[in-house]
């Protein structure tokens, strides 16, 4: 389906916690108040993923949360764009080469889904002006993904 | 007139009644938004940001979970949308009285009060129907809620609704009782002694307190309590489904906010000012707009920022018990005041 300009006015997020060390996860709650409000940008954390359209991952993905993620990412309804937030999601950071852990997360994703539009946000933690700037990334993502239908 | 003519010119009329309330209701929720963020100090989003969550919504892919029972799951959505734009036809949207006093809602007369208060119900209850079909339990949970919700609620609602229709038939003036051009056009307030303003005055509080939770906005969200049961009655809802709940509840929001307006502050400015004509007009029609979005304000956007959520037992003790007694009170006191 063609996608009109109103998708990236309006990205609604979800927030996957796969296994990260809640560093990333405080920065994205700084993201959401007063001070960065990325409400000015219709962007709004969801309860659930069905009604997501950013995937926001933190964290690298361990054994545990390995099928769970790959789950919330069907659940998502198409189209979508996944945001990695933090170091550890992009190349395991600090838990590189760990017994537990399964990612990085975009090797994995991958396997799931060839065509999936992954973002990258580095940082270890992620300042909240680099997840606003991800979400303009996100946005180019998509509209590319627009040129294209 | 012939009946087919008329009713042509209200299907016309109704058209265009639905693609304002449409628009106006979104526009509302935009400066809902923005008034919320400005109460938190922040810049929130721009006035249009309604209009493209909907669009958004209607380009996703809508899932329907394999468990779900699919007609109920799709048809709900539509129905509770339906519902609020018959309610819309039952209200009026605009001033009333005054320069325009042959101005009415489009099935003015074919439907009473009574007939609003249980369509008041249908997008609430689709809504509960559409948890219950999704066969998701946090859905399933956020009916029950709902539920729970609508029983606690619609009885001070009821008691309010029978008060002003009672005080109206007591004018004696051969007017419909349940009828809401009479309640519109027969302010009370104008008409009963000083323990009758009281006791409006109790009933206008409690039906005040209504709004929130009949809009199912924070503090009284517990069935769609996101952060809690992840969107609950709304969980499994993607897609155009879930932009078809959206809307509705914009619109049911906007026709109770106009119904508030209609039974409590239906006055005009036109006549304060000594204006006449088409500015006239105009000039209620703004008033008419100010007055649904101070309320809109301080029912829905102060009171959802300023307050955390009420748990489900909590919030169905404070409808039913000193909502109820006061909303009884108040009735009481407009009986008083005939005596
Ligand atoms: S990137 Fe760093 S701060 Fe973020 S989750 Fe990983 S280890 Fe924690």
């Amino acid at each position: 389906m063609k996608l009109t300009k109103s998708f990236d006015k309006s990205l609604w997020v979800f927030h996957v916690n796969a296994a990260s060390c809640n560093g990333c996860d405080i920065e994205i709650v700084a993201a959401l108040t007063p001070r960065y409000d990325v409400e000015r940008f219709g962007i709004k954390l969801v309860g659930t993923p069905r009604h997501a359209d950013v995937l926001l991952v933190t964290g690298p993905v361990n054994r545990q949360m390995a099928d769970r993620v790959r789950r919330v990412y069907e659940q998502t309804p198409g189209p979508k764009a996944v945001l990695i937030c933090g170091n550890c999601g992009a190349t395991s950071g600090v838990y590189y080469d760990s017994y537990c852990i399964e990612g990085p997360f975009d090797e994995f994703i991958k396997k799931v889904d060839p065509n999936a539009i992954i973002v990258y946000v580095p940082g270890c933690p992620v300042r909240p002006e680099a997840i606003t700037f991800g979400v303009v990334q996100a946005w180019k993502a998509l509209e590319k993904l627009r040129g294209e239908a | 007139m012939n009946e087919a003519l008329e009713a042509v010119i209200r299907l016309g009329i109704g058209a265009g009644v639905i693609m304002i309330a449409l628009w106006l209701s979104l526009v509302l929720k935009g400066f809902d938004r923005k008034f919320a963020a400005w109460l938190q100090a922040r810049y929130g989003p721009p006035l249009r940001q309604p209009f493209w969550d909907v669009f958004k919504l209607f380009q996703k892919e809508n899932v329907v979970p394999e468990r779900a029972v699919s007609w109920a799951f799709n048809g709900a959505p539509l129905m509770a949308l339906v519902g609020s734009l018959v309610l819309v036809m039952f209200i009026p949207l605009g001033p009333v009285g005054g320069v325009v006093a042959g101005w009415m809602p489009v099935l003015e007369g074919y439907g009473d009060l009574i007939l609003v208060v249980y369509l008041l119900a249908i997008p609430g209850l689709m809504m509960a129907i559409g948890g219950f079909a999704s066969g998701s339990p946090l859905a399933t949970v956020g009916a029950q809620r709902e539920m729970v919700m609508m029983m606690s609620y619609e009885f001070p609602l009821a008691i309010v609704v029978l008060a002003l229709a009672w005080r109206i038939t007591n004018l004696s003036r051969g007017l419909e009782s349940f009828s809401l051009k009479a309640i519109v056009e027969n302010p009370l307030w104008g008409e009963v002694g000083i323990l009758g303003i009281v006791g409006l005055a109790l009933l206008f509080g409690v039906f005040f307190l209504i709004i929130p939770s009949e809009l199912s906005k924070i503090p009284f969200d517990a069935p769609e309590a996101e952060t809690e049961i992840g969107g609950g009655i709304i969980a499994e809802y993607s897609g155009t489904n879930l932009g078809l709940f959206y809307i509705a509840d914009a619109v049911k929001t906007l026709a109770f906010l106009s119904l508030a307006v209609a039974l409590f502050v239906p006055y005009n400015i036109s006549p304060l000012l000594n204006v006449g004509g088409i500015g006239a007009y105009v000039l209620d029609l703004l008033f008419w707009l100010f007055k649904v979005e101070v309320l809109y304000f301080l029912a829905v956007t102060v009171i959802r920022v300023g307050a955390a959520r009420l748990k489900i037992d909590k919030l169905s003790w404070l409808y039913l018990v000193p909502l109820s007694a006061l909303a009884v009170v108040g009735s009481l006191l407009l009986y008083l005041d005939t005596l």
